[in-house]
């Protein structure tokens, strides 16, 4: 079938077959091999990106179900060069190890963020109940997250 | 996984017309179960009619109801002023539902038709003496669970809205399995003017009312001679039977506490 999909701003016309999964199609069709498959059950996190602004696991959404709407991945986070607050403090706090997990681990960070601004470490843990990291490096993912939060909500420097 | 045919449908009549009552054609709602499902080669129907466009999604307050439209997420109930105003514990309930990216996709029809021994809304159905609406009828919640993934749905019968009494307070206390989210027991307690109702999830093969312990009522600080049916509680590597019953006994205490 014939969708069209808005990816990190750009506009694309595709023909995915009915039973193809969103993520088989950013990863497949449009090369964006930043999203990631940890799992076959739907639990790991590792596939997460944003469809119209909330983060969902784009193993278990059809590009079909996200015909017509606005996807963010982990390729569209950064303002060219310039990494976005939430990559930058993963990189800072050593918040990855293998980094398998590190682009579903931040996408669901940044919409954490932009809906809980003042987020404490309990919110964070709690928050991230869908991503599992299998290098086990939660501390310093969580320290990250909450380091990306203050970059976040800092007035943006002109 | 296996190859199916998508379609979308415009409205509730349009969905139901194009299921057609046919054995090989499923409602994809929010699909948190469903494409998993199909993933793992579980199910596989041979055509999906995506209910995204049916209009069905919306939170409507009355003075004594609230009715939460099939295709409402579960981060969208969690985050309604108006839910948590007049029913806190159901917008307890929806933020405790798997994890955020399911609350994101995942829907009150789906979870309800779906009728999972362990999944949340349940509980709060029977608790709140729910009317469940479909495209056909109206079946009231206790009519509704009839077992083990078994509901009183027909084929090709649609969940429009779920329609919750609003009672004085209400509370829902979960233990959850640590890896799926799901309840291992969970329980919703809930008091209207003249009573008090239990609904339990996750402990037996359906979800039901602890109608002992509703006898008792508030104020009560042990259950532990309450009588407890426990011929089709749920025995498996996660929890016995025996355990699941000392927490529903002890969840129940924790949930009454806070009405
Ligand atoms: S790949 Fe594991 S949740 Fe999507
Ligand atoms: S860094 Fe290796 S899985 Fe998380």
């Amino acid at each position: 079938m014939q969708i069209q999909l808005t990816v990190n701003n750009t506009v694309h016309r595709l023909d995915v077959p009915d039973s193809a999964l969103l993520v088989e199609v950013l990863r497949g069709q449009l090369g964006l091999t930043g999203t990631h498959i940890g799992c076959d059950t739907s639990q790991c996190g590792a596939c997460v990106v944003h469809v119209d602004g909330r983060s969902v696991k784009s193993c278990t959404m059809l590009a079909a179900q996200a015909d017509g709407q606005e996807v963010i991945t982990i390729e569209g986070l950064a303002a060219g060069e310039a990494l976005h607050p939430m990559q930058d403090a993963f990189r800072n706090c050593h918040g990855l190890q293998c980094g398998f997990c590190t682009p579903g681990m931040i996408m669901s960070a940044v919409e954490l963020v932009q809906r809980s601004p003042g987020l404490t470490e309990a919110e964070v843990r709690k928050g991230l109940e869908g991503n599992i990291c299998r290098c086990t490096g939660y501390q310093n993912i969580v320290k990250a997250v909450l380091e990306g939060a203050s970059g976040m909500n800092a007035p943006a420097a002109s | 996984m296996n190859r199916f045919v998508y379609s979308k449908a415009t409205s509730p009549r349009d969905a139901v017309r194009s299921h057609g009552k046919s054995t090989k054609a499923k409602y994809l709602a929010g699909g948190q179960t469903l494409l998993p499902a199909i993933k793992q080669l579980l199910d596989a129907p041979e055509r999906l009619i995506d209910l995204s466009g049916a209009g069905l999604e919306g939170i409507d307050v009355g003075r004594k109801t609230i009715t939460i439209g099939a295709m409402t997420r579960h981060a969208d109930v969690a985050a309604s002023e108006q839910v948590r105003e007049a029913i806190p514990g159901l917008a307890d309930l929806a933020a405790q539902i798997g994890d955020a990216q399911v609350r994101n996709r995942g829907t009150i029809g789906g979870s309800v038709a779906n009728s999972d021994p362990a999944a949340d809304y349940p509980a709060a159905l029977l608790a709140l003496s729910a009317i469940v609406h479909t495209n056909a009828r109206k079946i009231l919640a206790e009519r509704f669970f009839l077992g083990l993934f078994k509901n009183a749905l027909k084929s090709g019968e649609l969940i429009t809205k779920i329609e919750f009494q609003i009672p004085t307070t209400s509370a829902y206390e979960k233990f959850p399995n640590p890896a799926s989210r799901y309840a291992i027991v969970g329980v919703f307690a809930a008091n209207f003017d003249q009573s008090t109702r239990i609904g339990v999830t996750g402990a037996a093969h359906s979800a039901f009312r602890w109608m002992e312990a509703e006898d008792h009522g508030r104020g009560i600080k042990n259950l532990s001679n309450v009588g407890l049916d426990q011929s089709t509680f749920n025995n498996d590597i996660y929890a016995s039977a025996t355990y699941r019953a000392h927490l529903l006994r002890v969840l129940t205490l924790r949930a009454l506490g806070r009405l």
